[in-house]
């Protein structure tokens, strides 16, 4: 067979969009040189093809006859442009290649045999540019060092792919006779990530087993007890010092947060904290399962592969939830560094936090669109200290048959594989991201990195939606952390399994035995199914190209037995695997800082501080964001994340209805403030809490069907000051859970996210817990927004405004911190979230919007500009606590459970008897002129801005 | 009152068969979800349907370009049964990646297959980047039987390649004269506009193609996302609206068929 060469470019006549995107990232790197970029499709092709079929191939296939053009082989630089640098990239050997698969597939259609084919993208950079700018460009624009290679004015072609065929071989990793210091060494040196004593545990195991491990054992082990996979230091016990006064907890997860949902008890709650994802009823024959996960790691290295598996990855988790779920939305939560960071202040081994943002929200966007799941919700936080750990949160939610919410594997059953093939993509990920990041780490742990297929994915998840519907397998879960050895492993468990391991697809060869078995290569389910099922359910996965192969079997003698060609590699027990890791106790520390409220003059007039506010990256419009996602695919949307009468203000959460013949509808939100734990991380927990509650109710979600999940992204937590402010979320997490009476049914941490400089300089990531929320909408078509609705309308406050600027936005842009963080009134929240939620039920309310991240000025204004309406406030309308008498502090507190609903006159003795006994007040009305007012006490107006300034500062940041 | 029967064509990436397969049942059609597989092995099974969908998506991932591999693979597999379909007097319609495969496998703007793909094609947005919002859409034809000649509608477009581009002004204006331009975007005012009025930019605003015998329409906005009020961004001050804006293409692809099928 004979490789052609093909390079597709655009035709003169035809803007080259890709091209000239890159020359804009140049030019916002800084490099002026750069006058043109073209940009090339280059397609590598063995076939079977002469001349004829080749033209044929670039004709028909490769080229849009419109607007491109092909060229065979190597074409130089356009003729009369000498100052043309040629730049190549290639993806390196071994990464996924969908687009060379697909093309391979319409070659096969056309009649054409094929046999390797791979791609690559070219540029030519049109300009007088220096060998290190081109460097640069390279570097920091074209390609990404972990998965791609750039190849610069050569005429070699990449390498080519891995060939060469694995030889078996046991290896065994001796550890029986290791001292201490042999064993650190050894955990290290195979990147084990396995602490002295856990290595002494496994040592003990294997001298009284009297052998030595194999390598693949370790890993399994590595694997098995990876802070990843069994969150050891949240179910640690604890001594706590809290401000000197001493705390105990056995078990730290069951002693707050499982704790609350076991004595909440709901009968709605269907499965929690023990599968993928949490699993609640949705009405009589339907239930709803959510989980989020964080791939912080990876994104960090690759953001867009990073971002995409992260979110593919946690698809596959209500896919693997019970008999598994269908999924009908996603959500999505970002952290990262300022954007206009200046690239010199960047430190080694960190992508710059704009490039990170923009390659995150592709990878969400390419994946979660290519899947037909609209990404409904989602939250972007910046602060200095996500710099070197940016954190992805993704989360997704599925539904399904009620009675199908739990697995049955029997011994006997098949254990297939279903799905993508194997490769060596993010082997020790699971390990990987129970580290911490060094600027080393983009060089040693590149492998890590996972490189995802949505559309495989995608045709997996439509026929394994077909076997469940036919109800052909008894469990199923999914292949994440840990590859097979996690899935097979954890569906065993209570069984036993035994696996061949030469079975498993290949992506190609010289995988050995154990890195089949811990590879984390995407897109893969493990189901078990009954021998007499096996036929038919393969018959159904074939009919749509979906690959699946029986591996092994489930047995009874609780043991996982690995064989490779027949012979043995592993035989490890299923109770020492799961439940021989050792438990931990650790000390955590918390002292209450000493921290003071700053003083600034007040003022007469605040529009400048309102302005700039609204300009701040955390409260700035994320429009360029949310449109990159599809968040009306399946038809399901009736609260979208962009709303009001241009559809551009911020919604405070979704509203899908997941069935077309019901109007029972789904709200989602979640809420988030790192800023607040820098004061007090138990109030930053209650304050996410209440935030995401908030955001449910406004938009008529109940208050009695609240589901809570927790995200804890910490520093290193073996460090008992940074252990501490966790502890402090967990007690604020068991707390906040009673008093809304609305239980957590899954939640997750990722612990080590710190960064170590080149110059031995830590940066740990500020306490950051994400709580995402979930609630049952009884009828959506009373649903609100909110965007103000219309002129003459009543506006009212609802809940109490205290001087609380601690930790605001206020502060922020006045460079300060402050000490008065937002508390929750655990008495009041709850009954006002309550009697919200029954006003909107009633019809009483025509939008509804909550005081968040800048206070009362800044959500009127978002109200005021969303429904393209005035308002006229008044503070002395406003309900607020005897210190809070500042205009600043009224206008920019950041207090909890506080609502702005919009109440036609009509129904305003209704809603006002609703509202007896709890703090409101009338604080204004709509009007038709285009301003904002508001009035301070002393009748002097405080704030008058336009409605269209108002919103052009709110979008202008991040308007990219 | 007849029957009438529609098919939903799925494949490798098609993600939005299931609202499809709604939106038609709602008008009245008998709907099935059907995969490419199916009708490969089975060319006779478009007999039974007087409809075919090609519903949204990314089939195949869109590699290479949108809707490219599907729209290879029927060429190469399917296009004289569509043809033969189209024959009978039968209506396809195409839907954002669906309108990207009719184009790219040379069913529309149509007559002669290779003529029609070296005219027209759809290609990357201006903007460079997948967008979701809601455009409004003004019908340009009268020839077009999916259509309802005069009748503005608010449909969400998502999509990152959705600019339809013609080889030369000849070929646009031969769209213009034969009538095959379906749709335009217009503002709230029916006026064509600039981005985001015209969401891609499209030349000449075009939103959507049909054929010579206006029975064959492609269009990058979902109608299938709009078959209800509540799906209407504006649906909670808009409470006395009755029916999702979408609902005309199928209802009329439906009525077409009972009184002409």
């Amino acid at each position: 067979m004979r490789q052609w060469r093909f390079e597709v470019f655009n035709r003169p006549s035809f803007s080259d969009v890709h091209g000239n995107s890159v020359l804009e990232e140049i030019k916002e790197l800084g490099i002026s040189s750069v006058e043109a970029v073209q940009s090339a499709k280059v397609f590598l092709i063995e076939a079977d093809s002469n001349d004829d079929s080749a033209q044929r191939v670039g004709k028909e296939l490769l080229t849009d006859p419109v607007c491109e053009e092909y060229y065979i082989g190597r074409s130089g630089p356009p003729a009369g442009l000498a100052k043309a640098t040629l730049i190549e990239v290639h993806l390196k050997s071994g990464v996924t290649d969908p687009v060379a698969e697909s093309v391979m597939a319409a070659m096969a259609d056309m009649g054409v045999k094929t046999g390797n084919v791979r791609t690559a993208r070219k540029y030519v950079l049109l300009g007088d540019i220096t060998q290190s700018q081109t460097d640069t460009i390279a570097k920091k624009i074209l390609a990404n060092d972990v998965i791609e290679t750039v190849i610069i004015g050569s005429e070699a072609e990449p390498p080519g792919p891995h060939l060469k065929p694995y030889e078996m071989q046991i290896i065994h990793w001796p550890i029986c006779d290791l001292d201490d210091e042999g064993l650190t060494a050894l955990s290290k040196e195979k990147d084990l990530f396995l602490n002295l004593v856990e290595m002494q545990t496994i040592q003990k195991h294997y001298r009284e087993l009297g052998r030595e491990p194999t390598d693949v054992e370790l890993e399994s082990l590595a694997q098995t007890w990876s802070e990843h996979c069994v969150h050891k230091t949240l179910k640690s016990s604890v001594d706590m010092s809290i401000d000197g006064r001493q705390l105990h907890f056995d078990n730290l997860l069951k002693d707050t947060i499982f704790k609350a949902t076991k004595q909440l008890n709901k009968s709605w709650c269907i499965s929690v904290f023990v599968d993928n994802a949490g699993v609640v009823e949705f009405d009589r024959d339907s239930a709803v399962c959510f989980k989020v996960e964080t791939h912080n790691r990876p994104s960090a290295l690759d953001p867009y592969g990073g971002a995409a598996t992260g979110i593919g990855g946690v698809i596959r988790d209500p896919m693997g939830t019970g008999m598994g779920a269908r999924p009908i939305a996603n959500t999505d939560i970002f952290c990262f560094g300022p954007p206009d960071k200046k690239l010199e202040d960047i430190p080694k081994g960190v992508l710059h936090p704009r490039r990170i943002m923009k390659g995150v929200v592709a990878g969400v966007r390419d994946y979660g669109n290519r899947m037909g799941i609209p990404t409904v919700n989602g939250a972007i936080y910046f602060d200095e200290r996500y710099l070197g750990n940016p954190l992805v949160y993704c989360g997704n939610i599925g539904i399904m048959d009620k009675n199908k919410c739990f697995k049955n594997p029997q011994p006997g059953n098949i254990i297939i594989v279903v799905g993508g093939k194997t490769g060596r993509d993010g082997i020790h990920g699971a390990t990987f991201s129970s580290g911490e990041i060094t600027h080393e780490y983009e060089a040693i742990f590149s492998h890590a990195v996972q490189i995802g297929n949505p559309i495989t994915e995608k045709k997996m998840l439509d026929v394994l939606l077909q076997a469940n519907e036919a109800s052909l397998y008894e469990a199923i879960t999914d292949c994440g952390a840990g590859g097979l050895s996690s899935a097979v492993g954890e569906m065993g468990k209570d069984l036993g399994a035994e696996v061949n391991l030469e079975k498993v697809p290949l992506k190609y060869a010289g995988l050995n035995y154990a890195e089949i078995w811990i590879s984390e290569a995407q897109e893969r389910m493990v189901i078990a199914v009954k021998g007499e099922n096996v036929k038919e359910i393969q018959k159904i996965f074939d009919s749509e190209n979906v690959e699946s192969t029986v591996i092994g079997k489930f047995t009874d003698d609780k043991k996982l037995i690995l064989r490779y060609n027949g012979q043995k590699v592993a035989e490890m027990d299923m109770d020492f695997l799961h439940d021989g890791v050792p438990k931990y106790s650790r000390k955590a520390v918390w002292n209450t800082p000493a921290l003071s409220e700053p003083s600034i003059a007040e003022k007469d007039n605040y529009n400048d501080e309102l302005l700039q506010i609204l300009s701040s990256y955390n409260v700035a419009g994320k429009e360029w964001v949310i449109r990159q996602y599809d968040h009306e695919v399946q038809g399901s949307s009736v609260v979208k994340p962009l709303t009001g009468i241009k559809n551009d203000g911020p919604s405070d959460a979704a509203v899908i209805r997941p069935k077309f013949d019901s109007d029972r509808g789904l709200a989602i939100s979640c809420g988030m403030n790192p800023l607040y734990g820098d004061i007090d991380p138990y109030w930053m927990a209650l304050a996410g809490i209440d935030e995401a509650i908030r955001n449910l109710i406004c938009v008529g979600g109940r208050a009695d069907r609240i589901a809570l999940l927790d995200n804890f992204s910490w520093g290193n937590c073996t460090k008992p000051e940074t252990f501490g402010p966790l502890v402090r979320a967990s007690q604020a997490c068991h707390d906040g859970a009673i008093a809304f009476d609305s239980p957590f049914i899954s939640g997750k941490d990722s612990l080590n996210n710190e960064f170590s400089c080149e110059d031995g300089t830590q940066i740990s990531i500020p306490s950051t817990l994400l709580i995402s929320a979930i609630s049952i909408v009884r009828d959506v078509n009373k649903c609100v927004t909110m965007d103000a609705k219309r002129a003459s309308n009543l506006l009212f406050v609802v809940g109490e405004t205290k001087n609380e600027l601690g930790g605001s936005h206020y502060y922020k842009i006045k460079g300060h911190l402050g000490a008065n963080v937002p508390t929750v009134d655990l008495e009041t929240a709850p009954k006002i979230a309550e009697k919200i939620s029954s006003a909107i039920a009633q019809g009483l309310t025509v939008s509804c919007h909550d005081c968040s991240e800048g206070g009362l000025a800044i959500a009127l204004a978002e109200m005021a500009f969303a429904g393209g309406l005035g308002i006229e406030a008044d503070l002395r309308g406003l309900p607020k606590s005897k210190d809070c008498s500042r205009k600043d502090s009224q206008l920019f507190s950041e207090s909890n459970s506080r609502y702005i609903v919009e109440v036609e006159p009509e129904n305003y003795d209704a809603f006002a008897k609703l509202m007896l006994n709890l703090p409101f007040g009338q604080v204004g009305k709509v009007t038709g002129e285009k301003t904002l007012t508001i009035k301070a006490e002393d009748g002097k107006t405080v704030i008058e801005l336009d409605l269209d300034l108002l919103k052009q500062a709110w979008q202008r940041p991040l308007d990219w | 009152m007849k029957q009438v029967r529609a098919i939903v064509l799925r494949a490798a990436g098609i993600n939005c068969d299931m609202e499809t397969e709604y939106a038609l049942e709602l008008a009245g059609a008998k709907a099935v979800r059907c995969h490419i597989n199916r009708i490969i092995e089975d060319k006779s099974t478009l007999d039974h349907f007087q409809i075919i969908v090609f519903p949204g998506g990314f089939s195949y991932g869109d590699d290479v370009a949108a809707g490219k591999i599907l729209a290879n693979q029927i060429v190469h597999h399917l296009y004289e049964p569509i043809q033969k379909f189209i024959d009978a007097g039968k209506l396809a319609l195409g839907i954002c990646n669906g309108f990207q495969v009719l184009v790219k496998a040379g069913i529309l703007p149509g007559s002669d297959k290779a003529e029609s793909q070296d005219s027209v094609t759809i290609t990357h947005n201006d903007s460079g980047k997948f967008e979701d919002r809601w455009v409004y859409l003004a019908p340009q034809t009268e020839k077009c039987i999916f259509i309802e000649p005069g009748r503005q509608i608010y449909l969400p477009i998502a999509h990152a390649e959705g600019k339809v581009v013609t080889k030369d002004d000849t070929a646009l204006e031969e769209l213009k004269s034969q009538g095959q331009i379906a749709f335009k975007y217009v503002d709230e005012n029916g006026r064509e506009g600039s981005y985001p009025v015209n969401p891609n930019g499209s030349v000449d605003s075009i939103a959507g193609l049909t054929d010579s015998t206006g029975r064959i329409l492609g269009l990058m906005p979902h109608p299938e996302r709009h078959v209800r009020p509540i799906q209407h961004p504006h649906w909670s001050r808009l409470k006395d609206k009755t029916d999702g804006d979408g609902m005309t293409i199928f209802n009329n692809a439906v009525k077409y068929v009972q009184e002409n099928l």
